[in-house]
């Protein structure tokens, strides 16, 4: 039984890292439906962003406390940055064009973010210090759960509640959802739908960003790759919850999540990943728009 | 119609090449090979090959400087038997496709012998090509069993000891220095880790009374490990090795030593690096691995470092001494043998000792250095010690 | 275009020119190594990006401005024709005959002229265009997204390495058995997926290929893993022994000859009913079948034929290197060909072909570069798709004119 418990707890922490990138994925795939394939490279240089900052802030000899925060705001400030930046460049040129088109944009971002930064910074695994403070409760309970674990599984839950509060109940969320349905007719209704686009990814990019600093310093090192394997892996876990749906990317993470966690415990993990594409195909077969995606109908 | 006189030509076009083809298989192909490689003057061309683009570059680039060191000194000297030396780089970025064609750029371009290329796919891609062209290949780097041991590549050889020799080690290692009769064997699924891991595995399995208690790969770059180190922690092994790089071998054992699992982790040359004590931190402590024997001392190694530091202003990086031997050995050979003749460098290859920081070497038979192989280390206050 | 040089214009580009320094100041400025807590600015790098990112924008709303007329011109088609001209020159078929004319001189000739080397990439660009037309059936024509066309590729390399190694069989037989084998995966990855719809197709069949590369590299004893396989026989002709330079000119000739033979087929299936039926799955699944197409045996022939040509083109490709392990076919591989598909305008044969040659040969040429090689690539895939999302060749569709029925018949 304890086997099965810490294999649990495992596949929640593994689910929670892939929900915080999922839920960008989903919400920016909801609102304009394109699949940003550039998305795990936000999370990759937020996660940068931060270790710079924490490098420098540390020399110049700043508090732990003041390093982490200052290192959150400036990840988030800066992947936002970038996720505007690349929407203007290579999204919004493309708005009225093939499906195709923005997807292959995307895959031509992600390759040249990641890049980008193995030229201007390494090729090598840099280690990332430990920013988040070590919870004394949990002390007696270390070998089944770390600090760092219960921060990512709260900032998931806590992340999710709020974006599906601000869809839900403010003013942006509304116009958010307006743009979703239709763009045209929410333009002509009066939605400022480019700023709508723009806050879209700023909340995305604010997600990955968290996400990049919480799970680099749970594990401890990065380098310029992880937001790609990051990136597909919550791509695939936001297509099985149902692309678009929040609460949807999030059950789609922790399934995905467990699948690959009692794969590996009582299987084998050698074939982890056949397992967790497997299970997609099945689920697909059986609901064809995800766990919590609305099945549309096409109308003719 | 525009459209259907088209596939008309199309297939006229079909029907000349086809025609075109066979005649030219037939009649001119079995005429033309490469050009005879005697009768050269001019620079001597050496050729190295490997990844100096891409995620591996930092693997590839501290090979091609310091054949370049070698190859300044020795110009200096007046080159080979009056002949100056020139080098060709390519790049293979690691993959095998790519070392095909860098391949045979480098034999286009004329070069004469090749030093490279870094990873052992790549390198056995790039192989085929030169054994055509007849030219020595010397990797510093490519561990892969079978390159030498299959018997057949006469060409090629290498500074570096073979998987093999890494994978007896750690097992003797284990056997005898830590008493571990049940191991759990891991690896990275990666060409190298899972190879060497393969290698521990059937030498575990020849030992009576020891026993394998877990065979698994782990997914390069997964956000955790968990799983797997519950499922060590199951099998109740007691001691793991581990085939594959640092960054995964620092998430294991921190993983592993934060849940009160003290037993020995003895890992390959991947992991015997100082990215890996500085990721793990204070759970590196005590982690075995292996690595080239320390030849840190050989005041050719001295100098050979302090030479990269004049002229590259930082010190050098992976494979760097071994690359620094091989070039050495090749340029020892061809100097020897008085000529390019392959046969001629490959006989002084196998009976012309070299003087090189990895020590006097020469080559055996297969095409591996004599006297070059590994010892453990163990992190020890955060630095690595050779063990005795 | 003075108007490009105005107040107004230059504040414009100053200000682009500021955000980008913001923008790239942690990356490019300043490198940590956290090893050695040492911390290194490059403020030369700050420069440079000031100055690049203020002529580019120059360039880019240039670009832009010239790509979507500004609505306040006199409304005329030029963007349209500037883009049709081409192709009305590509259809012409006096200028077509001699265009194909000359290529085919060049390409016979072309062993002779040049070094290996270069018939060696040479070869590598083929074999991408046949792949680029094969994923054109099922992208371009019959319109399902698949981001894992490289497992069938895969496929194709690992059945004539299997076979060779085993069984000894010859290039000559493990090519259409490659090619079989592939069809046979395709209409296994086709089953499960008859009904999903864009996205989700998408990431389905990116994992059917990154399950495939899975089990090539798990199952040792099938595929003997990561390692690979060495020493794969080049191709070569029963009773003839060939150097190595004289067999890499004969699978150029047999590239070509294979590659001529997929234009060939590809171009009558486009107009064959079958290719009639993927086109109009394409653009209207639901009408398509109220027409009485058959959906599930149009979307398993898409699978089935696009696939085909990967696994000849994956036979050609272990006979090429010799060797394979897993790594040659990841999903970078996969999104690769899917550019070329992409870029060379979907659906038209010029243009996947100009666009292979283009993907793969630029990288080859960069060599020199090889450092910025991926950027580069990264770079050029996004810029294409912002001033030529049609590709580089748009597609013309068949257009069946009143006064050439008569001939049209004749034709079918």
């Amino acid at each position: 039984m304890d086997y099965f418990l810490e294999l649990f707890l495992g596949g929640l922490t593994r689910g929670s890292i892939y929900a915080l990138i999922a839920l960008g994925y989903t919400m920016v795939y909801g609102i304009i439906e394109l699949i940003n394939f550039a998305h795990g490279e936000i999370y990759m240089i937020g996660a940068f962003t931060a270790l710079i900052a924490a490098s420098v802030l540390n020399i110049m000899g700043f508090g732990p406390v003041t390093i982490l925060i200052l290192a959150m705001v400036l990840a988030i400030v800066y992947s936002c940055a970038y996720g505007v930046t690349m929407e203007k460049i290579a999204y919004k040129p493309l708005r009225h064009s093939t499906r195709l088109a923005p997807l292959i944009s995307a895959i031509g971002m992600s390759i040249f973010f990641q890049n980008y930064v193995l030229l201007a910074q390494t090729s090598d695994f840099l280690p990332f210090p430990s920013l988040l403070p070590e919870l004394e409760i949990l002390e007696p309970y270390a070998y089944i759960i770390r600090s760092s674990e219960v921060f990512i599984i709260l900032t998931t839950f806590g992340v999710m509640v709020l974006l599906t509060l601000l869809i839900k109940f403010t003013r942006i969320g509304k116009a958010m959802r307006a743009t979703a349905q239709d763009r045209t007719m929410a333009m002509l209704v009066g939605v400022d739908v480019n700023r709508v686009i723009s806050m879209t990814f700023i909340i995305g990019s604010s997600m990955a960003a968290i996400g990049g600093v919480l799970i680099a310093s749970h594990i401890g090192q990065i380098n310029f790759y992880i937001g790609f394997i990051a990136g597909i892996k919550a791509f695939t876990a936001a297509v099985l919850g149902g692309i678009g749906s929040i609460p949807g990317a999030v059950l789609g993470s922790l399934v995905l999540g467990w699948t690959e966690s009692f794969a590996t415990g009582y299987i084998s993990s050698d074939y982890e990943d056949v397992f967790a594409f497997g299970f997609l195909v099945l689920i697909l077969i059986f609901r064809p728009a995800g766990l919590l995606g609305k099945a549309t109908t096409q109308k003719v | 119609m525009a459209r259907f006189k088209n596939a008309q030509s199309l297939k006229k076009g079909f029907v000349l090449t086809v025609a075109a083809v066979a005649f030219v298989a037939l009649v001119v192909l079995p005429a033309t090979s490469f050009a005879a490689k005697d009768a050269k003057a001019g620079p001597l061309k050496i050729g190295v090959g490997g990844a100096h683009s891409g995620d591996l570059a930092s693997y590839g680039l501290p090979t091609v400087k310091a054949v370049e060191l070698v190859v300044k000194a020795k110009n200096d000297a007046g080159g080979i038997n009056g002949r100056m030396i020139e080098l060709l780089t390519q790049d293979d970025a690691c993959k095998p496709e790519m070392a095909v064609n860098a391949a045979s750029k480098l034999v286009t371009d004329g070069a004469e012998a090749i030093i490279g290329h870094i990873c052992s796919g790549a390198t056995n891609a790039a192989l085929g090509i030169y054994k055509d062209a007849k030219l020595v290949v010397i990797s510093p780097s490519a561990t892969n069993t079978d390159l030498t041991h299959s018997g057949n590549n006469p060409n090629f050889f290498r500074t570096i000891g073979s998987d093999y020799a890494q994978a007896k080690s750690i097992v003797d290692f284990s056997l005898k220095n830590l008493n571990a009769k049940n191991i759990a064997v891991i690896h990275d699924k990666g060409d190298y880790g899972k190879g060497l891991a393969e290698l521990a595995k059937s030498l575990l399995e020849a030992t009576p009374g020891v026993a394998v208690a877990l065979f698994e790969g782990v997914t390069p770059g997964a956000v955790d490990y968990s799983a797997v180190v519950q499922k060590i922690k199951q099998s109740k092994a007691d001691a793991v090795i581990f085939g594959g790089y640092h960054p995964e071998a620092s998430k294991i054992v921190t993983q592993m030593r934060r849940r009160g699992m003290k037993i020995p982790f003895i890992s390959d040359d991947g992991v015997k690096d100082d990215t890996f004590i500085k990721v793990a931190g204070k759970y590196a402590e005590g982690v075995y691995a292996t690595g080239p024997k320390d030849t840190s001392k050989n005041p050719l190694t001295i100098k050979a470092i302090a030479d990269h530091k004049r002229v590259y202003g930082e010190d050098p990086g992976a494979f760097f001494i071994n690359a620094y031997a091989a070039a050495q050995a090749l340029v020892n050979a061809i100097e020897k043998a008085g000529s390019t003749d392959f046969d001629k460098i490959v006989n002084a290859l196998h009976n012309e000792p070299v003087e090189t920081p990895l020590g006097n070497i020469k080559f055996d038979e297969r095409g591996d250095a004599i006297g070059v192989g590994f010892s453990i280390y163990q992190v020890q206050n955060g630095v690595y010690v050779e063990m005795e | 275009m003075w108007k490009f040089f105005s107040l107004d214009e230059i504040k414009k580009s100053l200000l682009m020119a500021l955000w980008f320094i913001f923008l790239t100041f942690p990356i490019m400025v300043i490198r940590v190594n956290p090893i050695y807590n040492v911390v290194e600015w490059r403020w030369q790098n700050m420069a440079l990006v000031g100055a690049g990112a203020f002529f580019l924008s120059f360039l880019w709303r240039y670009f832009l401005e010239y790509k979507n007329p500004a609505p306040s011109k006199p409304a005329d088609d030029a963007a349209v024709s500037r883009s049709g001209r081409f192709s009305e020159l590509l259809r012409s078929s006096g200028t077509r005959r001699l265009a194909i004319g000359a290529a085919v001189i060049l390409a016979l000739a072309f062993p002779y002229l040049f070094s290996s080397y270069q018939v060696n990439i040479m070869t590598t660009a083929l074999i991408y265009v046949v792949l680029g037309l094969g994923l054109n059936i099922v992208v371009g024509l019959a319109g399902l997204l698949d981001l894992g066309y490289v497992a069938f590729y895969a496929v194709g390399a690992y059945s004539y390495a299997l076979l060779n190694l085993h069984f000894g069989l010859s290039f000559w037989i493990c090519l259409p058995i490659g090619a079989a084998l592939a069809a046979l995966f395709g209409i296994l990855l086709g089953f499960p997926v008859l009904r999903l719809r864009g996205d989700y197709l998408a990431i389905v069949t990116l994992g059917f290929g990154e399950i495939i590369r899975l089990v090539l590299e798990n199952w040792n004893d099938f595929s003997k893993g990561p390692s690979g396989i060495a020493g794969i026989p080049r191709p070569g002709i029963p009773g003839i022994e060939m150097s190595l330079n004289a067999s890499s000119v004969f699978l150029y000739f047999l590239m070509i000859a294979l590659a001529l033979f997929t234009i060939m087929v590809v171009s009558r299936l486009r107009n064959s009913r079958i290719g009639r039926a993927w086109i109009a799955l394409r653009e209207d699944e639901i009408a398509c079948q109220a027409m009485g197409v058959d959906k599930t045996k149009t979307k398993l022939t898409a699978f089935a034929l696009g696939a085909t040509w990967a696994g000849m083109g994956g036979v050609m490709f272990a006979a090429k290197t010799t060797f394979i392990n897993p790594a040659s076919f990841t999903f970078l591989e996969s999104a690769i060909i899917l550019s070329i598909v992409v870029l060379g305008g979907m659906g038209s044969i010029i243009g996947v072909i100009a666009s292979a040659f283009i993907l793969i040969l630029l990288p080859e040429y960069l060599r020199a570069f090889s450092e910025y090689r991926m950027l580069i690539f990264g770079a050029v895939l996004v810029i294409m798709m912002v001033f030529r999302p049609q590709g580089l060749i748009s597609n013309v569709r068949q257009t069946y004119r009143f006064k050439g029925l008569q001939e049209n018949k004749e034709g079918d």
